[in-house]
């Protein structure tokens, strides 16, 4: 059981604003089903620019409905710059602080305001848009992460988790969160750290650094979920893969040749691998 | 908590007024270890032995073929470990894909050879979108190679039943050991385990009405066996450690209770659980139940209402005094819906706002009437909450 503030409960099973406003302004949607919590926020601006009313509706567990509640309650009355200055902080604050797991849901009040204010402004809502996806599972952007890490001076792969859900799935993307930390801190600490410049591979050496990276790193992740991979052949720095098991037929198989697998080679191998996937061409199992 | 209405028995169930007083004599005056020469102790091996009959009555087996516990999770540890020990050349494990984390995790670490180098091989079957297996799937994972293969008598969350006897015939044909994880299944399907080709079966006391802190294993007589637990010479030798005398002595008037209320168990349970289940689905639009419904316990059902999250479902009903659980990702604490109903391939939009309701001898028709009043406005009102909901 989830340890809830009063406040929290309260929200959940009394929401002050649920629903849509009508004619809205506004109207942001983040989330989505698949990922397990989603915000629709509606609003309405009054001639002067003021946030006259506002209500949501959200698909997810307590704690997301009462950080929506909390979010509308913080909004209501103030003018879009003021609105501006809410962090996912004020949102917990406001229900006497979440679970640390749960942290995530304040961000999403936060993120679907911003998305608001961007449609407001005409600009692009950079948390979403912008940016490389580095969660696939849960379409979690490095802009995203970039912003709660800096913001939060986090720095661990499951604070971020915490704060973002990236992470929280198959966990392909730990290496990828991970340097991002390492980026964030480097460039907030004074001058860089002297970082050991990788040294050339040879061929032979390459080849061995991919088996053993595809052995040790890669295939456990995919064994753990029903699947698996082969490494078929290296052409120059071209890695081909097939995939088995539950993966030879998974819908994200595109991104996770040369994203997951790839990923993990340039950073542990050699930053000029790409990954092929053949498995077509061996003729599908299936 | 005074009006609790528990439908959350495949959690773990309460502890039974006769279980209580059976084991609470042992908490009191007869403190004696059953090893001890002098007769203030020694005679207590008796009660131990009596216990030992009671649960190999319940099962259908010896009572030597019988081992004391501290859980199911130890006891399928103790099965699948004891098939990798006593088969050491053998580099291949068969699971499925909706086993319990206690032979699920097992598994998984063998196949990354965490503490057992080289790794295993490990062949985890999968389930059809009913929650049922293919049985010339498991025929084909088996060969010469395979040290055990564990499959579930019958799934925690789904309550969707194997069919151990035949996979456990493939088994033997092969001449691969069959331990099967038995923990949902004692005490609510009859069996007779000297009629079967099980190995080794997995029992665990809180699901019937014991306390927690006590399970057995059944090894079948001339199973080969290595214990897990070195130490003196309890349990034959199978399993060191002082035996844990009042939890022991629960464990078998828990397994003769639950032998006197297993005829109830398969006639007035069903029919609470199946009018649960008819009238929440004729109650609430876009709901449906995971898992076949042709072989499963008689007690579990297992509900996706769509559109919604089940963390919330859970929590609402909560104000009522109900106690349910969910498959959905909030509830299992990681951010992913339960590895049951993602085998199954449940969709995501179903699979997080899953509940499972698993019913006891306990509940009543009362207890059914008020979840089926209560919980269609509960998923309404979420469903007006909810951004989704059916395409018009």
């Amino acid at each position: 059981m989830w340890d809830y503030t009063d406040k929290v409960k309260d929200h959940f099973l009394n929401p002050r604003n649920a629903g849509a406003v009508d004619a809205p302004d506004l109207d942001a949607t983040v989330g989505n089903i698949t990922c397990g919590d989603a915000l629709r926020l509606t609003v309405k601006l009054d001639e002067a620019g003021r946030i006259a009313d506002a209500k949501f509706q959200t698909f997810g567990c307590a704690s997301a409905i009462a950080s929506s509640d909390a979010l509308i309650e913080l909004v209501k009355g103030k003018t879009v710059d003021e609105a501006e200055a809410i962090t996912n902080d004020d949102i917990a604050e406001y229900l006497g602080g979440l679970p640390e797991a749960k942290l995530h849901c304040s961000v999403m009040g936060m993120e679907a305001l911003q998305k608001a204010i961007a449609q407001h402004r005409h600009r692009p809502f950079d948390l979403e848009d912008a940016g490389e996806v580095i969660c696939q599972c849960f379409g979690v952007t490095d802009t995203l992460i970039e912003k709660v890490v800096r913001e939060h001076s986090l720095t661990t792969v499951d604070e971020v988790t915490h704060y973002t859900k990236a992470g929280g799935g198959c966990g392909a993307c730990h290496a990828a969160i991970e340097r991002i930390i390492a980026n964030v801190r480097e460039e907030t600490q004074s001058g860089p750290e002297p970082g050991a410049r990788r040294p050339k591979l040879t061929n032979i050496e390459r080849m061995r650094r991919v088996e053993e990276v595809i052995e040790a790193e890669i295939r456990p992740v995919f064994q753990a979920d029903g699947g698996d991979i082969e490494l078929v052949d290296i052409v120059g720095s071209t890695v081909q893969v097939a995939f088995r098991g539950k993966c030879a037929w998974c819908r994200q198989r595109d991104f996770t040749a040369d994203g997951t697998i790839g990923g993990k080679l340039r950073e542990l191998v050699d930053e000029t691998i790409t990954v092929e996937d053949v498995s077509e061409r061996l003729g599908d199992e299936r | 908590m005074s009006d609790v209405i528990y439908m959350d028995n495949n959690a773990t169930t309460r502890v039974a007024d006769e279980v209580r007083e059976a084991m609470a004599p042992y908490l009191a005056k007869a403190y004696g270890n059953p090893s001890s020469v002098h007769t203030f102790g020694g005679r207590i091996a008796h009660d131990v032995d009596r216990a030992r009959q009671q649960v190999a009555d319940l099962l259908g087996c010896d009572p030597t073929e019988v081992v004391f516990t501290s859980c199911g999770t130890e006891s399928d540890n103790t099965a699948i470990r004891s098939a990798l020990a006593v088969y050491p050349a053998r580099r291949h494990v068969v699971t499925s894909r909706v086993e319990h984390p206690a032979v699920r995790n097992l598994a998984l670490r063998l196949a990354r050879g965490e503490g057992v180098l080289p790794r295993y091989r490990h062949t985890e079957l999968p389930v059809n979108s009913d929650g049922t297996l293919d049985l010339p799937d498991v025929g084909n994972a088996l060969d010469d190679d395979t040290a055990v293969c564990s499959i579930m008598w019958a799934n925690n969350e789904t309550g969707v039943v194997f069919p151990v006897e035949r996979i456990g015939a493939m088994c033997r044909e092969t001449g691969v050991l069959f331990h099967t994880d038995a923990v949902q299944a004692v005490g609510k399907i009859p069996m007779t385990l000297a009629d079967l080709p099980i190995d080794m079966l997995s029992v665990s006391g809180h699901k019937l009405h014991a306390p927690k802190g006590i399970g057995a294993l059944y090894v079948r007589r001339g199973c080969r066996f290595s214990p897990w637990l070195i130490g003196g010479h309890q349990e034959a030798e199978r399993r060191g450690g002082t035996e844990a005398v009042a939890q022991i002595v629960a464990l078998g008037a828990a397994a003769e209770l639950a032998g006197r209320r297993i005829d109830e168990e398969r006639t007035r349970v069903v029919a609470l659980r199946d009018r649960l289940e008819r009238e929440l689905l004729a109650r609430c639009p876009d709901a449906r139940v995971n898992g076949t419904t042709a072989s499963r316990l008689p007690n579990t059902t297992n509900i996706s209402f769509e559109y919604i999250e089940g963390e919330s479902i859970l929590l609402m009903l909560d104000e009522y005094g109900i106690c349910a659980s969910s498959g959905s990702a909030c509830t299992t604490g990681s951010l992913e819906p339960s590895h049951v109903l993602r085998a199954m391939g449940v969709p995501y939009t179903a699979a997080h706002g899953s509940v499972r309701f698993s019913l006891s001898v306990e509940n009543t028709d009362a207890d059914v009437d008020k979840v089926i009043e209560v919980l269609p406005p509960i998923i309404k009102r979420l469903r007006e909450l909810s951004p989704f909901g059916r395409e018009e």
